[in-house]
């Protein structure tokens, strides 16, 4: 299956000079012209056969069945599952907690994503400050960066037990509050646990960007006279719009599917369907209802959704590299 | 998790910082930054501060009024409550044989995936390599439902294999991404001349382009690990048995069997934390510089 390449000119496909830079990316490096051959055509494919034949049993089917479960009643506990047509989804569109976790999802991603954002951009601002030594901001970056590091598990348990009724943060706020079981207040807690679990990302993202803008723009903005409130607004924002932009869609795409693990091992979804997500959701009615096909129904409608926000974020990265 | 691509730091900052000009009219905006600076370390820090001692205090401690950071009655105690139990223990063997097993295949596969995108050029290529990066976009839960029955059917339900398998459907896209990015930045002359000379592919990969790449391999390895042993939707769903539940689920079984032992379940929280932190530590030049040099982008 491997042919060897030794019968191509070399003289062509190596770029002469110690001046060329390396090939920065696939699309933009040009490839050898190479003699079409069929041993030739399959060897990329050899190399990839491993990757595809996973991502074809792995994926691919499992997206192709939970299609068609969607559409059918008595699926996989069922050996004779029975084709009821659109009447799963249409259940699942109408059902009022379906809505309530959709609310949810969406109140709980949006607000997680901005304060994701503006906690990152301001964590990072502040690390890259020069009025700061480097060893002070690589122990600020260090502390920073933890909660990036542990597991969802680990954050869900810590976070119950700091929020517990007699825990140390009523003690500071000198309140008695049920943080995760007070139906007003459990989806409000839940995305401040999330919030504090997720910012170190778009920090440390955001942190390259900014080491990256060249120094002479805000030498430029200083001479025009610029406070470091407009050099803000007009040279770092612009410089940084790019990856914002795409930094949102990503944490957008990962939270409103993804965030599964902390829901469920601190509210579970209560009280009262209070912090309810379209994961939880889904999980229980295949797992705890066994209603498969409706929970097929479901995760197709959350993976509309997320195809959706990939779609957008597909185009970014594209309308980003040209 | 998947990283976006910026342009590598430039230490650019030491001019600034000694020019005696600026050095007063700095204080109050020192001032200013350091108070911004010390609220956010705060916030990050303070929890995972509190979970530390909490592991070392006894459990009537840990509620008690008013809350003290450093204990009086400090103790190891709920570590060695954790380490001395085989059932517990069984998590941790549980959550290595699976994350270092699914860290190394993850990389021989993703390795030979890369060399394809990054030296060849071939029809599907962008097809393929979009239908790479779509599937990171995939919610777990919407192929949850399905790849149960599968399992099932595969006669991997509860067994090591049916979550190592599983893990790579998260890890690959991830390390074929980074890997082939990683593999682009290094010149085609390396391999191409084994080539040239008549060597094949395999060797031209594994000989050559391989141990230049070790940094990263190293950083794709440590993220894949990461992901791994972080990873509780499936491993909640795939496993059924006690001996085979990993470290996530053991924290969540902990929690409800021996209702809210706090020392011993935030002991448990530093240990299942303790791989990921230790890679990290270690590789975190690697690391960092390997998920900002452009994921997603290429």
């Amino acid at each position: 299956m491997i042919t060897p390449l030794a019968s191509e000119p070399a003289s062509t496909a190596r770029p002469e000079g110690p001046g060329d830079p390396p090939p920065s990316g696939t699309s933009a490096a040009p490839a050898p012209r190479r003699r079409s051959h069929l041993g030739r055509a399959l060897e990329p494919l050899a190399f990839l056969s491993p990757t595809l034949i996973l991502l074809a049993v792995l994926m691919v089917l499992p997206i192709v069945l939970v299609i068609g479960y969607a559409f059918m009643d008595n699926v996989v506990t069922n050996p004779d599952p029975e084709f009821v047509g659109p009447a799963n989804l249409i259940e699942i569109a109408t059902d009022p907690t379906f809505h309530i976790a959709l609310r949810n999802t969406v109140v709980f991603t949006v607000v997680s994503v901005v304060a994701h954002m503006i906690l990152g951009l301001t964590f990072a601002m502040l690390l890259n400050s020069k009025r700061v030594s480097v060893t002070s901001r690589a122990v600020l970056r260090a502390i920073y960066v933890m909660p990036w590091l542990f597991t969802v598990a680990v954050i869900a348990v810590l976070w119950r037990m700091l929020l517990a009724p007699s825990g140390v943060i009523n003690y500071l706020l000198s309140t008695d509050v049920e943080w995760l079981a007070d139906p007003r207040l459990a989806l409000g807690t839940v995305t401040v646990i999330n919030i504090w679990a997720g910012y170190p990302f778009f920090m440390v993202s955001l942190l390259a960007g900014l080491q990256g803008i060249p120094g002479d723009l805000y030498e430029a903005a200083r001479v025009d006279g610029a406070s470091p409130v407009q050099q803000f607004f007009h040279v770092t924002l612009p410089q940084l719009r790019q990856i914002i932009v795409s930094l949102l869609l990503l944490d957008m795409i990962w939270t409103s599917a993804q965030q599964f693990a902390l829901i469920w091992m601190t509210t579970g979804g209560g009280p009262l369907s209070s912090t309810e997500m379209l994961s939880t959701y889904t999980y229980k009615l295949a797992f705890d209802d066994y209603e498969f096909g409706l929970a097929s129904a479901s995760a197709v409608l959350v993976l509309l959704v997320s195809m959706v926000l990939a779609f957008f974020y597909v185009r970014h990265e594209k309308a980003r590299e040209s | 998790m998947t990283a976006v691509a910026t342009k590598a730091p430039t230490p650019k900052n030491k001019k600034y910082q000694q020019n005696p000009k600026h050095a007063v009219r700095d204080i109050p905006a020192r001032i200013f930054i350091w108070i911004g600076l010390l609220a956010g370390a705060a916030f990050a820090g303070l929890p995972v501060l509190w979970m530390l001692s909490s592991s070392f205090k006894s459990n009537r401690e840990i509620f008690e009024f008013p809350p003290r950071l450093l204990t009086e009655s400090f103790s190891f105690d709920a570590y060695l409550a954790i380490l001395s139990d085989p059932s517990r223990l069984r998590f941790f063997i549980n959550s290595y044989v699976v994350a270092i097993c699914v860290t190394i295949l993850t990389l021989v596969v993703a390795i030979h995936a890369a060399y394809a995108f990054s030296r060849f050029t071939f029809r599907m290529k962008h097809p393929l390599k979009l239908l790479i990066i779509s599937v990171q976009a995939v919610p777990p839960i919407t192929v949850l439902i399905p790849y149960f029955g599968i399992i099932v059917a595969l006669k991997m339900y509860d067994t090591y294999p049916g979550l190592i398998f599983t893990y790579m459907l998260f890890t690959l896209p991830y390390a074929i991404i980074m890997m082939t990015s990683y593999m682009n930045s290094l010149p085609r002359e390396l391999d191409e001349a084994v080539r040239v000379d008549g060597g094949s592919s395999m060797t031209a990969l594994w000989r050559v382009l391989v141990p230049v790449s070790v940094p990263g391999i190293v950083s794709v390895g440590v993220y894949t690990f990461m992901i791994a042993w972080n990873e509780y939707l499936f491993a909640l769903t795939l496993t059924s048995s006690e001996s085979m539940r990993t470290v996530p689920i053991g924290l969540q079984l902990l929690m409800g069997q021996h209702s809210f032992q706090w020392n011993e379940i935030m002991a448990m929280s530093i240990l299942g934390s303790i791989p990921v932190l230790a890679l990290f530590l270690f590789f975190q030049r690697y690391f960092m510089s390997g998920l900002t040099s452009g994921a997603v982008k290429n």
